[in-house]
């Protein structure tokens, strides 16, 4: 049973100077589950899936994604830290998107997704231009694959931007905030888009603070506050009837 | 009553038969004639003058001359190439966040900036009076005459300092990249000289392009200070040819002409160059 865990982080603590932004966070996501963690600002959430893919570095606890450790070897009762060019082999199964999209502004649609398979993945290049174009018609942008990303709206640069993520086979999607810098109108095709890609089985953990996508979409939420989960279950019942106060009022007060 | 109104009303808003006057911008006719009476001036003064036109169009295309000129096109090339290399290198190190690396790139904008480029050619090609062999001992050796050339010496006197401004010039394009960029490309698995080769330099070149089309031009121009090591460049050669015929200042005219023709060249080929760079950034000119 415990092979179906593909993110696994336990008590992970991370400082910025004197200051505690991630305080023995521990999170189990299972895999083809979708994952939401909600929160105030300032509470960790960033910072947390950021320790997930060593864009930042914890000080303590330890994650493990599809049973490897992030970041470390373990050498006995040894943890040495791994090279540059093992953190980027382990970065390639980890996608993310994030909050202002950035895209490769100098290449187009298409080129921005044949990136990675073709320089980190050594892929033929025929082959990674077949796949992103199926990967660009999923996200509903067949059309737009010779576009530069100054040319295309907030919400199609998110599309291009998780089919940039799709495009190296990753085990597991982090979203940070996808649809916060989006206007109101442009939301819902993104939403759709991550939806589409839930049910397809892939594993996500989406820091959001859309509570009626986690409602319909996500398997678990979890609540954080002053960098701890606060709350973790199921999402029906963490949205629902959480057993926190702190969760209860913070749903609430998205509510209103 | 209430016609006339409406009849008057009519006639003050119906302005098709009015004939449409150009706004005459006297402030500029006056400007241009005086610049055109100024120029007339100039030329006539160098009509009379005592230059000998027909050595200027004698020498314009002396094979020296073209030598030279290929000799001056050689070395603006060699020393910005250098330039160039040490600029991104230094640059790369100097943001690295390895103290060691960024110290000695701190050190080294700080000597070779710190120096005249004529002195720091002097240096090279005088090395031989302290050096008179380098080499690893051992291995290879070799005579510091026979190595440091005028060339050689030029081109390392001119590149190394032009490294030392060239390396700023990249560093603010580097700075100029949103952090967005880095985590984008580092998300996708890519090491830190792929990151920096495919996603961070490329960026950064629009920034850097118009300030190193300025260093280049520069360049043109400061190779002339070889000629004080005997490197045959247009100007030294130009020099040759007016100790021998005293007419210095008709040579002179003709080293000017082909610095403004290459100088004008390169202006074109820059204006290219941004453009191929500015590919999928929205034109500033049309936002103002
Ligand atoms: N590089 C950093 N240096 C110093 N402090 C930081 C840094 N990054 C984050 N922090 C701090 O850590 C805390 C958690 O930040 P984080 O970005 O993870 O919050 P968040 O939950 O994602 O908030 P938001 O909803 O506003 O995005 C914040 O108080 C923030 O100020
Ligand atoms: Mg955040």
């Amino acid at each position: 049973m415990s092979n179906d865990i593909l993110v696994k982080a336990v008590e992970v603590t991370k400082n910025f100077g004197s200051f505690r932004a991630l305080d023995a966070a521990s999170l189990e996501v299972k895999k083809g589950e979708v994952c939401c963690i909600i929160g105030p600002s300032g509470s960790g959430k960033s910072t947390f899936l950021r320790c997930i893919n060593l864009l930042e570095r914890m000080d303590g606890g330890a994650i493990w994604v599809n049973g490897e450790l992030i970041g470390y070897r373990r050498d006995g009762d040894h943890l040495h830290e791994i090279s540059d060019a093992e953190i980027s082999r382990q970065r390639r199964r980890i996608g993310m998107v994030f909050q202002r999209f950035n895209l490769f502004p100098h290449m187009t649609a298409l080129e921005n997704i044949i990136e990675g398979p073709v320089q980190v993945l050594n892929e033929p290049m025929a082959e990674a231009r077949d796949r992103a174009m199926a990967l660009l018609d999923r996200v509903g942008l067949a059309d737009k694959a010779g576009h530069y990303p100054s040319e295309l709206s907030g919400g199609q640069q998110q599309r291009v931007a998780i089919a940039r993520a799709l495009g190296m086979r990753p085990d597991l999607i982090l979203f940070d905030e996808p649809t916060s810098a989006l206007d109101p109108e442009l939301v819902q095709e993104v939403l759709d888009v991550m939806k589409d890609l839930a049910s397809s089985g892939m594993t996500m953990i989406v820091v959001t603070h859309e509570l009626g996508f986690a409602r319909n979409v996500a398997n678990t939420v979890a609540f954080m506050e002053a960098g701890k989960m606060e709350e973790v279950g199921p999402a029906s019942q963490v949205l629902s009837m959480p057993k926190s106060t702190r969760t209860a009022e913070f749903i609430k007060a998205v509510h209103n | 009553m209430v016609m006339e109104v409406s009849q008057v009303a009519d006639q003050r808003y119906e302005i098709a038969h009015l004939k449409l006057v150009p706004k005459r911008h006297v402030g500029r006719m006056v400007a241009a004639a005086v610049v055109l009476a100024l120029l007339a001036g100039l030329v006539r003064a160098f009509a009379m003058g005592q230059i000998e036109w027909n050595y200027v169009a004698e020498f314009l295309f002396a094979p020296a001359i073209l030598q030279g000129l290929y000799n001056t096109l050689i070395m603006t090339f060699a020393a910005m190439a250098l330039g160039i290399i040490l600029g991104v290198l230094i640059a790369i190190m100097r943001i690295s966040g390895n103290p060691v690396l960024s110290s000695i790139a701190v050190g080294y904008v700080w000597v070779f900036r710190g120096a005249p480029a004529l002195l720091q050619l002097l240096l090279w090609f005088n090395l031989a009076l302290i050096f008179p062999t380098i080499g690893i001992p051992g291995l290879f050796e070799f005579r510091t005459v026979d190595v440091m050339t005028p060339f050689v010496a030029a081109m390392l006197g001119l590149g190394i300092s032009q490294g030392a401004y060239t390396s700023e010039v990249v560093r603010s394009g580097l700075l100029s990249v949103d952090s967005g960029q880095y985590e984008a490309a580092r998300t996708i698995g890519m090491t830190q000289m792929k990151m920096l080769r495919r996603i961070v330099l490329p960026q950064a070149m629009r920034v850097m392009v118009p300030p190193i089309g300025n260093e280049v031009i520069g360049m043109v121009k400061l190779t002339s200070l070889a000629s004080v090591i005997q490197y045959s460049e247009i100007l030294h050669n130009a020099q040759i040819i007016y100790f021998a015929n005293t007419r210095v200042l008709e040579l002179l005219l003709v080293a000017s002409f082909w610095y403004l023709v290459v100088v004008s060249v390169l202006s074109i080929g820059q204006h290219y160059i941004e453009r191929y760079f500015g590919r999928g950034a929205k034109s500033i000119r049309a936002t103002i």
